[in-house]
């Protein structure tokens, strides 16, 4: 089952991965095992694809390192699920393929073992009993995280265009 | 509709009539800026790269005259490993045809892409530096992007934009006692203070994410000279704003006619009258006085009044900030027959080749030397802490660059205070903080001074 990571405002990229190792670790198994170390010292070993982030406001405050929505994505998260973002943060994470959900009504009404379900096409999430939307993804965005990045994407295009 | 500045420029950039805060459009921007970064860019696309040649002959997306690259960052090369990332860009540079490449000595990459015409109004600009929101001065949407994003844009040609919400902040001039000579008049400054004054004064009321991922319109403002422009929108990004931006009018166009670029190569783009702003701000430039931030974050504004007395180390005219004809020219309208303090260095670091030959005509650079001044390269210098007048622990730097985070300038033990040119003019006459009023220039030096 989707395990829900709740977290609350202000989570900054320090929280989300130690500027200790901005330049030592820059792969997906190099920043995976310190993931998180600093905000919730069970998530790295106990995160599982598929599984939610769900935070407050302002979530990837703070530096422009780009590890944090490296980690959350190789780490198989399907979404983090916000109230607000940090500008920086936003871009990072499209860029890496991480989906980003903003809608502080599904953070407010979650309560502890609420099944959390996302429709990213339709733009909708269930928190439990409880049906939300937020804005629809473009199909753009959306092809950019199925693709798994930015990268990946733009080469998948020039390839189509060929 | 009416419509913002942001919404009409990324529709007409995205093939839209018109777009909406918070929708995200593809758009094909008309530049892409990189730097000293350049290599680790592109080494993310190697493989993409192959052999080819050039962007044509690879089909890339992006025009070869798009790519604007300037080394800046750390010139000459301070080390054996700067001078082989320089070559390795050199050698992108010439297999992949790109036009725009300007070597070590032009110029702070900012300044290069003003003044050589890059940046026009109407504009869609990235860069792969945060401070590339400078040419809003001149009418430009420009916006920095992280590698990652620079190496796809190369690929394609294209990227994705959120649409930003606006923040409307009116500039309103009174009847403002200035300088008192006819050309120094037309600052529309009280004396002793500049626009540097002004933008560290919004960022300090604002916050450092007052603006984020917002676009903030300047209006009213065509009492300031494009220099002045230039100083404001380059500190956008330090209120979190991902553009900042100015009407373009008669002065834009002097300017550009003065660069050599053609009236009908650019078409201006402005808001409209009744355009909806998530925030509305009015600032009486009478009311602002000369400020300066202290370390360690950009809105930690305070009056120059509450820091005098503080000892300085180190002084720095100069960067993308501050470091034009203009500023060495009022600096030099207060250091002029005077020393700077025992125990006090002063730096300068023209923000472009062209600046500096203006600076030196104007006799601004001599009298700073005079003065006991140190003539760096034109480049980023100490702004970024990488060589050049990095500082010891326990030191302080009144600068007029535009960021004091902790360690910017090389050292965590150090501080940073940020300030106009003409407090750290009459600074390191002092050897410590000094209001700029207490050294106003004298009548001779006026006329060459301008706020
Ligand atoms: S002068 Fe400083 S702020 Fe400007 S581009 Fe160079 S390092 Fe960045």
């Amino acid at each position: 089952m989707t395990k829900i990571w709740r977290y609350g405002d202000d989570v900054n990229t320090d929280m989300l991965f130690p500027g200790k190792y901005t330049y030592s670790c820059s792969t997906a198994e190099q920043i995976l095992p310190h993931l998180l170390e600093d905000l919730d010292p069970a998530f790295a070993a106990g995160v599982r694809p598929g599984d939610i982030l769900l935070a407050g406001k302002n979530f990837g405050c703070g530096s422009s390192r780009e590890q944090p929505a490296l980690g959350l994505k190789a780490a198989g998260v399907e979404a983090v699920v916000a109230k607000s973002y940090s500008r920086i943060f936003y871009r990072a994470a499209i860029n890496q393929g991480l989906l980003l959900v903003e809608c502080p009504e599904a953070v407010e009404a979650y309560r502890d073992g609420d099944e959390v379900r996302l429709d990213a096409a339709a733009g909708t999430i269930a928190v439990g009993e409880r049906e939300f939307s937020f804005p629809i993804l473009p199909p753009e965005i959306l092809a950019i995280r199925d693709a798994g990045g930015l990268l990946p994407y733009a080469r998948a295009k020039l390839r189509s265009q060929s | 509709m009416a419509q913002t500045f942001a919404e009409k420029i990324l529709a007409r950039k995205s093939g839209r009539d018109e777009v909406r805060p918070g929708e995200i459009v593809i758009v094909r921007p008309d530049r892409l800026l990189s730097h000293d970064n350049t290599a680790a860019i592109v080494g993310k696309i190697d493989a993409d790269l192959g052999d080819r040649t050039d962007f044509r002959a690879a089909k890339m997306g992006l025009s070869p005259s798009a790519h604007v690259v300037v080394l800046d960052h750390v010139v000459p090369a301070a080390s054996q490993k700067d001078a082989e990332n320089h070559k390795a860009i050199r050698a992108y540079v010439g297999r992949c045809g790109v036009e725009n490449f300007f070597d070590v000595g032009v110029g702070v990459c900012h300044q290069v892409m003003v003044e050589k015409g890059l940046a026009l109004p109407g504009m869609l600009v990235v860069g792969s530096d945060s401070h590339t929101c400078m040419y809003g001065a001149l009418g430009v949407f420009s916006t920095g992007v992280d590698r990652t994003e620079a190496a796809a844009l190369i690929l394609t040609g294209e990227t994705w934009l959120k649409v930003p919400e606006s923040i409307r902040i009116d500039l309103r001039t009174g009847a403002v006692p200035t300088f008192g000579s006819p050309k120094v008049g037309l600052s529309p400054f009280l004396t002793g203070v500049t626009a540097k004054d002004l933008i560290l004064s919004i960022i300090g009321l604002l916050g450092a994410d007052g603006a984020n991922y917002q676009c903030v319109e300047f209006h009213g403002a065509g009492g300031l000279s494009i220099d002045q422009r230039l100083t404001v929108a380059n500190m956008g990004v330090e209120m979190g704003a991902k553009a900042a931006v100015f009407a373009v009018d008669r002065r834009t166009q002097e300017y550009l006619d003065s660069i050599g670029v053609a009236r009908d190569r650019y078409e201006p783009v402005w808001a409209d009258e009744d355009a909806e702003y998530s925030r509305r701000l009015e600032i009486d430039l009478a009311a602002i006085g000369p400020v300066v931030a202290k370390p360690h974050t950009v809105d930690n504004v305070v009056p120059v009044e509450e820091v005098e007395g503080v000892t300085i180390n180190q002084c720095l005219l100069g960067a993308c900030t501050n470091g034009r004809a203009s500023d060495f020219e009022l600096a030099a309208s207060i250091l002029r027959g005077k020393r700077i303090a025992r125990g006090t260095r002063l730096l300068l670091a023209p923000a472009s080749r062209e600046e500096l030959r203006k600076s030196i005509a104007s006799g601004a650079i001599d009298a700073l030397l005079a003065a006991g001044a140190t003539l760096l390269p034109t480049g980023c210098g100490p702004c970024l802490g990488a060589h050049q007048g990095v500082l010891a622990p326990g030191e302080r730097c009144l600068s007029t660059s535009n960021r004091n985070f902790k360690g910017r300038m090389g050292c965590a033990e150090a501080e940073i205070y940020l300030a106009s040119p003409a407090t750290v003019a009459a600074s390191a006459i002092e050897g410590k903080i000094t209001d700029p009023r207490k050294h106003l220039p004298s009548p001779a030096s006026r006329e060459r001074g301008r706020g």
